[in-house]
């Protein structure tokens, strides 16, 4: 193999490409990114770096002497499997004999009216966190619609500021991932830190004064006065790119379990964009677009890019992801989202430190947690597929290092 | 080689610990205990905990 093309910049594709020399590639790397920075880590955009505890510098990925040809601020604009070329913004194609599709996700734009007013923000690039950073510093009235993990991080970041921060959202909980048994601690947690927490309501249209946003009218017909608006409203794939390409899309770049896809040998994916088959899911194509999923990602396609096909090696590794709010350190395993019920199986006798199990039928799929940490490497090695939730309880009662029975039945 | 851990960094992720349950543990209070001296053989592991770190907290020494 001659030429490895990584399409993605950020993380998932940092970590292919770095891996791929780990495993001894000589030939020639091109890295393909749309933004003109090199690799950055997101986490902090919604946190640190709006707080101001962490600068703009220090968000960036330690690249080294990795021999890479950078393409940066140049999004591909589509892939020509026959010829083998991926075609850029700029006009220019560059010819690969693999490739590794880590184009990840845009924040998910709202199109009504008002969109285009001053001081309405989206956040996933590093661009709008230091935009959404000022907006914060000259503002005193924030707006976040969208109560999933991007509106409660910047809600939680606003409030330490000292900021008046509405959260709206239409469903009738927060981290609707985490079902609705939790959906009450959630609420109470921002309640409890003086968010104006409107659930079960919508936006309708953000009005504006000489051009900037200064309210929004809800589906219910109230108004919020507003000096910044954050739309947080999830995401969209970026794999716009290969439409006409041949490579199976829905609900991703589908591959299989080495991140192949499954229509080219030659052609891997990684990261948010990659719908790989999950053991937690039952074997479903799954996408996941969390931080870790991303670098696991990255690290097995640059390896297996240069493995023969039947070579290569399965990703198995179960999901992990975290939330930073106020002083909750939010943590899951697993796949909360495809649970049917939550049954919270042990708390601390103060209640502020619990871990709840998600359930499937009589499997846990994954699990919650607050502040237990240490908890978490007992739950991950249940993980690697779905336990039966009664040997989970079995082997938790006699575990002597959990953090107590829970009080009440369930959560 | 050293295993060097900025604790002002590290938020308790524990994906180092799974990488390397020997070297890495969390304990009581949900704070990083780790091996600061790693035998070279596990250069490999090492690595692989530092990239696995979302606070980019984990640095090698030789």
């Amino acid at each position: 193999m001659r030429r490895l093309v990584i399409v993605g910049a950020s993380l998932g594709g940092l970590r292919a490409a770095q891996s791929a020399r780990t495993a001894g590639h000589d030939g020639g790397i091109v890295m393909v990114g749309r933004e003109s920075h090199l690799p950055y880590t997101r986490p902090p955009l919604s946190k640190e770096l709006l707080k101001g505890t962490q600068e703009i510098e220090d968000s960036a990925l330690a690249v080294g002497e990795l021999d890479v040809e950078w393409r940066l601020g140049v999004p591909a604009t589509a892939l020509d499997r026959e010829r083998r070329r991926v075609h850029l913004a700029d006009g220019t194609d560059v010819p690969y004999d693999r490739l590794i599709i880590a184009t990840g996700c845009r924040a998910r734009p709202w199109t009504g009216p008002g969109a285009t007013l001053a001081g309405v923000h989206t956040l996933r690039d590093l661009e709008d966190a230091v935009a959404l950073r000022e907006a914060l510093r000259s503002s005193g009235r924030l707006l976040i619609v969208g109560a999933g993990f991007i509106g409660c991080e910047v809600a939680a970041s606003a409030r330490e500021l000292g900021l008046d921060v509405t959260l709206v959202d239409i469903a009738a909980h927060p981290l609707l991932p985490f079902g609705p048994e939790l959906g009450e601690r959630w609420a109470a947690m921002h309640r409890d830190h003086g968010v104006d927490l409107r659930l079960g309501v919508g936006i309708a249209a953000l009005v504006g004064r000489d051009g900037r946003v200064s309210r929004a009218e809800l589906t219910d017909g109230t108004t919020i006065e507003a000096d910044a608006v954050l739309l947080a409203l999830g995401s969209v794939l970026n794999t716009d790119w290969l439409a006409g390409s041949g490579l199976e899309l829905n609900p991703g770049v589908v591959c299989d379990a080495t991140l192949t896809t499954v229509a080219d040998p030659d052609i891997l994916a990684a990261g948010d964009v990659a719908a790989v088959p999950l053991a937690l899911a039952a074997g479903a194509p799954t996408r996941v677009e969390h931080w870790t999923t991303a670098a696991e990602h990255g690290q097995l396609a640059g390896r297996n890019a240069l493995l023969d096909p039947a070579d290569r090696s399965a990703h198995t590794t179960p999901p992990y992801f975290w939330s930073d709010q106020y002083d909750a350190k939010i943590q899951a395993l697993g796949c909360p989202a495809l649970a049917e019920r939550i049954e919270l199986l042990e708390q601390t006798p103060e209640g502020d430190r619990w871990v709840a199990a998600c359930v499937a039928g009589e499997r846990m799929l994954g699990i919650v947690g607050v502040n237990a940490a240490r908890r978490l490497p007992w739950y991950r090695r249940q993980l690697t597929s779905p336990p039966p939730l009664a040997q989970v309880r079995d082997e938790l009662a006699a575990d002597p290092k959990r953090l107590g029975a829970p009080a009440e039945a369930s959560a | 080689m050293k295993v060097h851990v900025d604790m002002n960094l590290c938020q308790s992720h524990g994906e180092c610990v799974a990488v390397a349950p020997d070297i890495f543990q969390l304990g009581d209070d949900d704070l990083l205990v780790w091996q600061e001296d790693v035998p070279d053989d596990r250069r490999a592991d090492m690595q692989e905990a530092a990239n696995a770190c979302p606070m980019m907290a984990i640095r090698l020494e030789d």
